[in-house]
């Protein structure tokens, strides 16, 4: 029996929830129903922007099996949002309507069939005002106001951070580029709907269970909006079937509900339709961009210089942090030594944007990345080594003040290089065929929260059970990615049991510690660090006892296959139940805490607390793509993607993070766009709005590199976002190498692929993408000094165990 | 209007009272509390609901249960045998090729289908097949690797649901 070797971590196991999901039984928000209870709906405006005149609901209160109709005159007059700098949303419009499907009534009724009838016969009057549908439009009518804050008319923020000189960089380098990209916006698209069911009981306590990525906050804004205490409100996160950064925001419809149940005394449930998720939204940005960056002769990056304008769409939401990201990862990604970001948050009268997997960082990878593809090309060099020539050193800060720790994106290079066949394809595929190269850096867990103050970002009890079950409480959300199964491995892997013996108990405000939520690819780290240190206070405990009865001294214990033994004499031991019997007869109740707290490295400027993080992680990617000149259609034929995970703690979970993100970005690459005509959506259907299918995504090869970061549970980075960065540029590249056109903006559809190659036959430049720049003064740029090249301070310290312990 | 309609649901006889225009879909999770059927659209293009009736998948957000009298439907629920898990149950699991585990039992349906009439398929096969059932969160790498697996399984060599886990 080997004490040190890891058995849990590492292993390609099933998840703990598989067999619940492949036999149906996990019930998900929408599969919950509660007697008698009441089926909700909201009516939505048809207008992207207009004046409230008047509400009638008289008609649909009158109508048989309806129970309530409330408006926003029922609620408290509180805005909310989910950023503390962006309070402007209501559940319930009263005075304006700033999109098409913004909330203004709600009815709870008897079933679905009726509410909706009723919502119908609630009669609205709206005065339309003139609808802002594109940055353009927004900047030049400021008397046209969608909100009364921000930083200018319809500018929700502008910043401006520079970090060194880079005008004396770009003076001094070998070439300077200029180019314009731009990234169309595009919705998660998450196969289950939203729902929530609420119900205020009669004790005058509410409960709600939603799919939700983000109880925490959910349970912090509801009390906030209800004018309820927070102790009186539980939120429970219901399986969530698929996130994707789109159950992120706290929602009209989740209010809603919560207001419905306390006026009807019914538990009430309200569960959107696939056009309302469409609306509701919260995806990627739509970004402009315009990067100017220096390069020497050998292809090293002197500077950057980049801007960003992303279009906002009617809300808040998380848009200050989307705004910061789209300037943040520049650095992380490639050794930059000085560096300016300028970026504008517009407000338009569309649904709202906000994290989408990646949040705010594949738009400016795209714009990066072609352009090195670009510079590559004129400096006469291969894209991958120039790429490997600018790699951040390992255990450093980069020019914005953010500290890498370990990087694998050398090895993640070589290894697709190598596995793709690179330097026999590039350049020399047939017409029509072509291959390109992309990489990107991400984080693990945003290093700020949203409320800035000195509590844990993530906490865990592990209780042992004296029948030897191990159960694990903890905030974190299961969105699909499986964390709740990494939870099982981590403190199977500490107390030398199997996944089988531990039983997670998920995101319950009133049970579980808190945990921020599935956002920012934190909860393997944060909550996995959390219940490391839970775990391992709790095998103190038992080897206490253990120890005094096998008469040796703990540290000369170990466990494992759920057994508490001696290392040197591993037949002298006991099994796991009965140490833990031991341990209860010593100490009492065995219930332990863990708390996560990431280090407090903020850069010491405004905006500094957007970027930082414990670790990032690093990615690779090489498609090869086909591209049918007659048609313009690009099918992409092979990807080979490399990520530096730091350790794969189930490799089965870390390649299907992996692929899913691949998947999503070739959508995004290729065919995925929200777009609006006269305020309404395109084409609110998962018919029209075009994903990838089996047809359409091809042989994804994942290659996982370990790092062993110091920061990361047992070593470990993320996996869930990171990969579908560099899938996008990666793309395009390919697209250049087969045709010899440069598609600067996504998606990249056969009509612009057609397009590219008409200019190209006509002598023209060959390239398809925005030409022209928004009118707008970025304010003047805090200058700080660039930080680029110091060593890295405030590491974590080997050995696992309690990392960062939190508090003594 | 209600009416009285008998259903074969699992191979079992189902009464239930219904409108004439609720759907399958919608009987199915709220009639008979078989909410292992999901729904992604209700307008048939995710291919979440899918059902088998007389073994064909059929979509149940667009099917009536007042024309499918008598007929055998499937779903999710009915997969396992007393118990035991369907290799493809088994396979998904195994491989992860179920993540957020909502587009899961369309799929697991429709490759039941597939595998009933065809022993070994192709990838490719497998492609075609499953191509009317979206998946978010994978990529469909896993659900095509674990198809194969279950098919490998079950007129391979390997007996149900007993085969070792292949290493990643």
């Amino acid at each position: 029996m080997n004490a040190s070797k890891l058995s849990v971590i590492g292993q390609s196991l099933p998840k703990i929830d598989a067999w619940a999901k492949v036999t149906g039984e996990t019930k998900y928000a929408d599969d919950m129903v509660l007697p008698r209870m009441a089926h909700g709906k909201l009516l939505r405006s048809p207008h992207p922007h207009a004046l409230i005149k008047r509400v009638d609901t008289t008609r649909a209160a009158a109508l048989p099996g309806v129970y309530a109709v409330i408006t926003g005159r029922d609620l408290p007059r509180i805005k909310f949002g989910i950023l503390p700098v962006s309070q402007d949303e209501e559940a319930l419009c009263v005075d304006k309507v700033r999109m098409v499907g913004d909330a203004v009534a709600a009815v709870a009724a008897v079933d679905e069939e009726t509410a909706e009838q009723a919502a119908r016969l609630i009669e609205v009057e709206y005065e339309p005002l003139k609808p802002l549908m594109s940055i353009e439009e927004s900047l030049a009518s400021p008397d046209v106001r969608i909100h009364e804050y921000g930083d200018g008319p319809n500018v929700h923020k502008a910043v401006s951070l520079q970090f060194g000189d880079v005008e004396a960089a770009f003076a001094a380098s070998h070439l300077v580029r200029e180019d314009v990209f731009f990234f169309e916006g595009n919705t998660h698209l998450p196969m289950e709907q939203h729902a929530a069911v609420a119900h205020w009981g009669p004790d005058g306590k509410l409960t709600l269970w939603s799919s939700t990525q983000t109880p925490h906050y959910v349970h912090r804004l509801l009390s906030k909006i209800l004018d309820t205490p927070q102790a009186h409100i539980r939120v429970v996160a219901a399986p969530v079937g698929g996130g994707f950064g789109g159950k992120l925001d706290p929602f009209a419809h989740e209010i809603a509900a919560c207001k419905l149940s306390q006026v009807t005394g019914r538990p009430v449930k309200i569960a959107l339709t696939r056009e309302e998720v469409f609306y509701v939204h919260r995806g990627r940005h739509p970004v402009l961009m315009w990067v100017k960056t220096g390069f020497a002769r050998d292809g090293a990056i002197t500077g950057m210089h980049f801007r960003s304008w992303l279009d906002g769409g009617a809300y808040g939401s998380y848009g200050v942090a989307s705004t910061f990201y789209t300037g943040a990862l520049q650095t992380v990604t490639y050794n930059i030594p000085v560096y300016k970001f300028e970026g504008a948050r517009v407000f338009t009268n569309k649904p709202p944007c906000g994290p989408k997997r990646g949040h705010g960082t594949p738009q400016p990878r795209f714009a990066v990345e072609c352009q090195i593809d670009k510079a590559a090309e004129q400096l006469g060099l291969d894209p991958a080594d120039m790429r490997r020539r600018n790699l951040t050193e390992p255990f450093t800060k980069t020019a914005n003040h953010l500290t890498v720790s370990t990087t694998g994106l050398g090895e993640c290079i070589d290894r697709v290089v190598e596995a793709s066949g690179w330097r026999q394809k590039r350049g020399k595929l047939p017409p029509g065929r072509g291959i390109g190269i992309a990489c990107s850096a991400y984080l693990t867990g945003a290093g700020s929260a949203i409320y800035w103050n000195d509590m844990p970002h993530s906490g865990a009890v592990v209780r042992a059970d004296r029948s030897g079950l191990v159960a694990v409480l903890c905030g974190a959300t299961d969105i699909g990615q499986g964390s709740d199964s990494v939870l099982a491995y981590l403190v199977a892997e500490v107390l030398g049991v199997q996944p089988k013996d531990i039983r997670v108990h998920p995101a319950d405000t009133d049970l579980t510690p808190v945990d921020l939520g599935s956002y920012s690819s934190r909860v393997t780290l944060m909550a996995g660090n959390a219940a490391i240190q839970a775990a391992t206070r709790l095998r103190d405990r038992i080897f206490e006892a253990a120890a005094k009865k096998l008469e040796v001294a703990p540290a000369q214990l170990a466990a494992r296959d759920r057994r508490v033994f001696v290392i040197d004499d591993p037949d002298k031991g006991m099994s796991f139940a009965e140490a833990v019997v031991l341990g209860e007869s010593m100490h009492g109740v065995l219930a332990f805490p863990g708390s996560y707290a990431p280090p407090k490295r903020a850069g010491k400027y405004k905006g500094g607390g957007v970027g930082p993080s414990p670790c990032y992680s690093f990615t690779a990617c090489v498609v090869e793509v086909d591209v049918d000149a007659e048609t313009g259609d690009v099918k992409p034929a092979e990807i080979w993607i490399a990520h530096d995970v730091g350790r794969a703690l189930n490799p089965l979970l870390v390649e299907g993070q992996t692929e899913g993100s691949v998947y999503m970005g070739l959508g995004e690459a290729l065919m995925e766009e929200q777009v609006f005509r006269k305020g309404v959506h395109k084409f609110p259907s998962m018919l029209d709005y075009k994903s990838p299918t089996t047809l359409e995504t091809p042989e994804i090869h994942t290659i996982l590199v370990e790092t062993d970061d110091p920061e990361g549970p047992f070593g470990a980075k993320e996996a869930g976002q990171g990969p579908l960065l560099p899938v996008p540029p990666a793309v395009a590249n390919a697209v250049h190498d087969a045709v010899g056109v440069r598609l600067d903006e996504t998606p990249i559809s056969p009509d612009k692929v057609l397009k590219a190659l008409e200019l190209k036959r006509q002598g023209k430049a060959p390239r398809v993408g925005p030409d022209k720049l928004p009118l707008f003064k970025f304010p003047e740029p805090k200058v700080v000094e660039s930080a680029f090249g110091q060593p890295a301070e405030n590491i974590a310290e080997r050995p696992f165990g309690p990392q960062r312990p939190f508090g003594k | 209007m209600k009416t009285q309609i008998t259903l074969r649901v699992n191979g079992e006889t189902r009464d239930v009272v219904v409108p004439v225009h609720k759907t399958l879909l919608e009987v199915l999770r709220e009639d008979l509390s078989l909410t292992g059927t999901k729904h992604g659209c209700e307008l048939g293009e995710c291919g979440t609901c899918t059902v088998l009736v007389d073994g064909v998948p059929v979509l149940s957000c667009l099917a009536l249960p007042v024309e499918l009298q008598g007929r055998e439907i499937k779903t999710v629920e009915g997969m396992a045998d007393n118990g035991r898990l369907h290799p493809l149950q088994q396979a998904f699991a195994e491989l992860g090729a179920a993540q957020c585990g909502y587009c899961t039992p369309g799929i697991l349906l429709t490759a039941e289908a597939l595998l009933a009439g065809n022993t070994a398929p192709t990838r490719d096969e497998v492609r075609e097949t499953l191509a009317g059932n979206l998946c978010r969160c994978t990529g469909y790498t896993k659900i095509l690797e674990a198809v194969e697996l279950a098919a490998l399984r079950m007129h391979g060599s390997a007996s149900r649901g007993t085969a070792e886990v292949p290493k990643a």
